[in-house]
């Protein structure tokens, strides 16, 4: 316990370090939302689709953003470089085992994720006055499997890559579907319907975070595929992971 | 120093790493060919052999970082694979590459690792020892390459280990670094800890070395005390001097121990065995004749590798 503390705050100064996770994840997307909501006055009597406000609807996807940016390229390049480089091995001949720095990294990221969810939720909401979650049970369950689901892939991907540069190309169109059908690239309604069917099943469930947000339950089959997408690839990447 | 009472001494330390007939293979090749030796507590024992030897496979299987095919190997009484737990707590490994996060620093390095361990050094203390105290505040990919190498020793010995695994550990040292490095390591010796020691260098190893186990493409060629291993192969000694005064040749050529002589120039050159110095030495002290400029060459563990396999240990 007391090597996963210590761990988990040396990795926590790493990644503090690097400024591209900071600007990718956490910054980037509320910069795009701040652009967006001043392109699109918050105010201007132009409802969107289903009354709500254009600026409303995009929020999830700036989640998105934050969560592919998070679970399909920083955390398991990062397990990817640290295997090739002989980290991973290097601990596993200590009393630490390299599961503990496993953890530290999941644990790292998915605190990074809620803070870069409230810088964007809490600017969102004073410079725009876009709504907060008004299921919040709801939105915590959503975002918790949507992140989950989406790390487990990652993880997969990091454990079936054999290099760390295999693992970059494999990330690269993994992250370009995630992000689309997330709606980061074009707005959802702008999606043929069999894509917006295909995103609400797909990591991180942008659908449900958005029923959520607007009020409406999350709809419980979205949910339950991202807890089965979570425990497959979760598992699948435990039994291919390899250390070296 | 290495004398003949630390080998006896030796002899009555308790094994600490016993291997019995290992054998791994990759890929249908052997390379790790039925080998069997023990490691006792407090020594320095080298693996000495050229690069594909097999020497860092074998030590990773003593560290239970690789299963063997076949074959036992107990580590303080210990089960590499099985007892992994108990054993990490008192094996130090460095191993060959280096193997941080490049934007961690010096001393986070080794505070980190110091607390994986019950009982570790004291970091600052190991810091100062390595000369690395200039650099503890560095991020490890803004490091020289002894520097990486040092701070890499430092985090197998930081944990205060009973034995400690160094593969390759004077790699990327400049001739300076690689005599401190070696001095750390008598230290550490001279502290109790036994060091098992992985190296294609010869002067390393006969430096270094309580005892050398001499490998080549996978298996143990010889065993034994780095003059022992000399000892094996009856080389020839030569003897060059300059003398005082002429002489007659034959005052030499007549002992038993000398095989020939030649001349160059001013200067003789006596080949032979036995105790040929003391006999040549002492035939031209009967004659009035001083050897100036005396010299010895003996055979050294690259001869006694090249007489053993057939070919040179370094390239």
């Amino acid at each position: 316990m007391n090597h996963l503390y210590r761990i988990t705050l040396v990795e926590a100064k790493l990644f503090a370090r690097e400024p591209t996770p900071w600007l990718a994840a956490v910054l980037l997307p509320t910069i795009v939302l701040v652009a967006i909501g001043m392109l699109f006055p918050p105010h201007a009597a132009d409802p969107g689709p289903g009354g709500q406000r254009y600026i409303d609807l995009f929020v999830p996807s700036m989640v998105v953003m934050t969560l592919a940016t998070l679970g399909v390229n920083t955390l398991p390049g990062r397990l990817a470089r640290y295997r090739e480089r002989g980290v991973l091995r290097r601990m596993s001949t200590t009393p630490a085992s390299p599961g503990a720095l496993l953890v530290a990294q999941l644990a790292i990221n998915a605190v990074v994720a809620v803070a870069a969810l409230a810088l964007l939720v809490g600017v969102g909401h004073v410079a725009f006055g876009i709504p907060l979650p008004k299921d919040p049970l709801g939105f915590a369950a959503a975002f918790a499997l949507g992140m989950s689901s989406l790390f487990a892939v990652g993880l997969l991907v990091a454990a079936i890559a054999p290099t760390s540069g295999a693992a970059s190309a494999m990330f690269l169109p993994l992250f370009a579907a995630v992000m689309f059908l997330g709606g980061v690239y074009l707005p959802r309604w702008l999606l043929p319907e069999f894509l917006v069917r295909i995103g609400d099943f797909t990591p991180p469930g942008v659908q449900s975070m958005l029923d959520a947000w607007s009020g409406t339950p999350p709809q419980v089959l979205p949910l339950a595929v991202m807890g089965v997408i979570t425990l497959v690839a979760g598992w699948l990447a435990a039994r291919s992971f390899r250390w070296e | 120093m290495r004398t003949g009472d630390g080998v006896a001494d030796a002899a009555r330390m308790e094994t600490v790493i016993d291997v019995q007939n290992v054998t791994k293979t990759y890929g249908g090749r052997r390379v790790v060919d039925d080998v069997s030796l023990e490691i006792r507590e407090g020594e320095i024992f080298a693996l000495l052999g050229p690069n594909g030897a097999g020497k860092t496979t074998l030590v990773e299987t003593i560290a239970g970082l690789r299963a063997p095919d076949s074959g036992r190997i107990r580590v303080l009484g210990l089960d590499p694979r099985r007892d992994r737990d108990a054993l990490r707590q008192q094996l130090g490994i460095q191993l060959q590459e280096s193997a941080l996060p490049d934007n961690l620093r010096v001393w986070e390095a080794l505070d980190l690792y110091a607390s994986f361990y019950a009982n570790p050094a004291d970091p600052r203390k190991l810091l100062a020892s390595l000369g690395l105290e200039g650099v503890r505040g560095s991020r490890f990919a803004k490091l020289s390459g002894g520097q990486k190498q040092r701070l890499s020793i430092a985090l197998a010995l930081v944990g205060n280990p009973r034995i400690a695994v160094l593969d390759e550990l004077s790699t990327g040292l400049d001739p300076q670094a690689r005599r401190d490095t070696w001095e750390l390591i008598e230290g550490a010796r001279d502290r109790g800890v036994t060091v098992l020691l992985v190296t294609h260098l010869m002067e390393e190893a006969e430096r270094l070395a309580d005892r050398i186990a001499l490998f080549d493409a996978g298996r143990l060629v010889a065993l034994d005390t780095p003059e022992g291993i000399v000892r094996r192969i009856d080389a020839e000694q030569r003897v060059r001097f300059r003398p005082s005064a002429p002489f007659d040749v034959s005052i030499l050529t007549d002992l038993a121990d000398v095989r020939g002589v030649t001349r160059s120039g001013s200067t003789i050159t006596v080949a032979g065995g036995g105790n040929l110095v003391l006999a040549v030495t002492a035939a031209l002290a009967r004659n009035g004749v001083v050897a100036n400029d005396l010299r010895i060459e003996q055979a050294d563990l690259d001869d006694a590798f090249i007489a053993l396999t057939g070919r040179r240990l370094a390239s």
